[in-house]
């Protein structure tokens, strides 16, 4: 099996992490590739994950084969960001563990190593962006790594073109849009050349073009480089769009499995404070054992229910 | 379309924005008009929505609704007074409308929650006993227990954050609210929550509320009417079944219908005779439900 992300019986807890945790993972101690990067992610915690004393993450165990896109949804605080921010090593768990491609997480010497394979993107693009020129951003952890400059400029031209964002490389960041930004933020990670694209509510501060054209740039990089996609997100029909949909709750994973076998269970997710794409809850609503994820599935089932009604009742 | 009308009655609007020109820049080489001529009306009780794309000129518009911003043309009437007419003092406009900006968490300042709403009060000049009064009226509207009134404002969750910011407004008692995106970044259920408060404070104070938001779905679960914006202007006005029936329109911007509406027209494109009309899931199944059972109906006798 392809096997690419393993976490087993993953614990972890913001309170007894306490101050070990934060000078490990914060800026200037989490290694070059991500420093920049990973000061934002990190300052803002999901305030009441773990509090009250219930870990952030209670014994998850997870693996993610090589080309899957994985959508994992939660209410706030049900431990999704910490999940992500296990992912490449930004935090540690408390026990059990967390291997990419075989590497342990909390194996300080490879850690860079992780940090390459797993590319992180932010939910706010504003605080993802260092440098004044997009290129330049994008150049930001080749750079800190000492790549050779004409090697740069060729990984950074093909994450630019991966994202659709060529043509605005010598723009300003703060200037562009914010699904154009968010691409930007896409652009450096993808420059490490990583494994695994996580991606913590990429589109959440984005109007519906820009979730759009996120949604797009990462099944795409899916699709055609076999990047391999973790996106946490509270949008039901970006998660319609993956291969496979984890749910979170106070920690634990509670359904996995692919979006028609997930948004089925929709009593469920209510329960867990979530809801299901309008299709499904439309289908669900008239009585359907169905969770048609495109408005085509969704009218072609409602019209075979209406008609077999007909043609049954005659 | 124009306004709808079924809101005019001889009676003045609560607000009403008139023809609002506003370019950014102005005789610099970055020029840009972000108001062309945009019109927004909202009457006391409504719950008015605003949709459009980033850079239609929404911010802009809310911008002018409170006197922040000043039109280069057209005006802005609060109970039928234009706000920049002599003699009216911007600080009342400013208390009549109150202004939530997006991720409001982030202007939280103050020591305590407390204090943090108090602001606006005391700013009015309240005396002491009203402002405690409105604190815990504000804080009861957003669903904030009162343990949290001594806490840090910055010691809360992102949800109640966000819920203590709009508290601050709400404590001052504006005739009409007006909220950018108060749902931006927030999980279903805390969507819900926030959309469920402001409809509760809307209904127990007949407050006007304005709200700004990308998304249809919302929208259609809250507002009674539904100005689109784009190009700079006002592209439709008028009820949520009025707007959303002009699906060409709305794609045509890049905006879109919700998913049952859009199921419910592909249904008819599938040569179903059900009303596409219903924008909300419950109005859908009921839609559904009425052909399904005239369908069946005939073949029973």
């Amino acid at each position: 099996m392809d096997e690419i992300i393993r976490f087993d019986n993953v614990v972890y807890s913001y309170a007894a992490a306490g101050e070990s945790q934060e000078t490990m993972s914060g800026p200037g101690g989490g290694g070059a590739a991500e420093s920049g990067r990973s000061a934002d992610g990190h300052r803002q915690p999901e305030p009441d994950a773990g509090a009250g004393g219930t870990p952030a993450l209670d014994g998850v165990t997870l693996s993610v084969r090589r080309g899957e896109t994985v959508a994992v949804l939660g209410h706030n605080g049900s431990g999704k960001s910490t999940l992500v921010r296990m992912l490449n090593g930004l935090l540690t768990p408390l026990s059990g563990t967390v291997t990419v491609c075989g590497i342990g997480t909390g194996e300080e010497d490879r850690l860079l190593e992780v940090r390459q394979k797993v590319g992180l993107v932010f939910q706010n693009p504003d605080n993802q962006i260092v440098a004044t020129v997009v290129e330049e951003d994008v150049a930001f952890a080749l750079e800190n790594l000492g790549v050779p400059p004409a090697e740069i400029r060729e990984r950074v031209d093909a994450a630019l073109r991966d994202v659709g964002m060529v043509e605005y490389r010598e723009h300003a960041p703060h200037r562009l849009s914010g699904g154009q930004k968010q691409r930007v933020a896409i652009a450096g990670a993808l420059a490490m050349d990583p494994l695994v694209l996580a991606l913590d509510e990429p589109t959440a501060m984005l109007d519906p073009r820009g979730r759009g054209e996120v949604m797009e740039t990462v099944r795409r990089l899916n699709r055609e480089r076999g990047v391999t996609v973790v996106m946490v997100t509270h949008h039901m029909n970006e998660a319609a769009l993956c291969g496979r949909v984890v749910v979170m709750d106070r920690g634990r994973i509670r359904l996995d499995g692919t979006p028609e076998d997930v948004f089925l269970r929709a009593d469920e997710l209510r329960a867990l404070g979530l809801g299901v794409p309008q299709t499904v809850a439309l289908a669900r609503g008239l009585g359907l054992d169905a969770a048609p994820l495109t408005d085509e599935d969704c009218a072609r089932v409602i019209f075979d229910f209406v008609r077999g009604g007909a043609s049954a009742g005659g | 379309m124009t306004a709808p009308d079924v809101f005019v009655k001889g009676k003045p609007f609560l607000l009403e924005a008139r023809q609002i020109t506003y370019v950014y820049g102005r005789g610099t080489p970055f020029e840009k008009t972000a108001l062309d001529g945009a019109c927004f009306s909202v009457s006391a009780g409504e719950f008015a929505g605003i949709i459009g794309h980033t850079g239609s000129g929404k911010s802009t518009l809310i911008q002018h609704l409170n006197g922040l911003l000043k039109p280069h043309a057209g005006q802005v009437l609060l109970e039928g007074r234009d706000i920049w007419e002599k003699g009216v003092k911007m600080r009342d406009v400013r208390f009549a409308v109150g202004l939530v900006f997006q991720y409001p968490e982030y202007q939280l300042f103050e020591e305590t929650v407390e204090k943090d709403v108090s602001f606006g009060p005391a700013a009015m000049g309240l005396p002491e006993a009203d402002i405690r009064e409105r604190v815990s009226e504000a804080m009861a509207f957003v669903g904030l227990d009162k343990s949290v009134a001594q806490k840090s404002p910055f010691d809360l969750s992102g949800g109640q954050k966000r819920r203590a910011a709009i508290a601050g407004v709400i404590a001052m008692r504006p005739k009409v609210l007006v909220l950018d995106e108060p749902t931006a970044g927030l999980d279903p259920a805390g969507r819900r929550e926030i959309l469920g408060h402001i409809s509760e404070y809307r209904r127990q104070t007949g407050a006007a509320v304005v709200l700004v938001t990308h998304s249809m779905e919302d929208a259609a679960r809250v507002a009674d009417s539904l100005t689109v914006l784009a190009h700079a202007g006002d592209v439709l006005r008028g009820s949520l079944k009025d707007v959303f029936a002009q699906r060409e329109t709305l794609t045509g911007l890049g905006l879109d219908v919700p998913a049952v509406t859009r199921v419910l027209l592909r249904l008819r494109a599938l040569g179903l005779d059900v009303d596409a009309g219903a924008y909300t899931t419950e109005d859908a199944i009921k839609a559904i439900k009425e052909v399904s059972g005239s369908a069946q109906s005939p073949s029973l006798c």
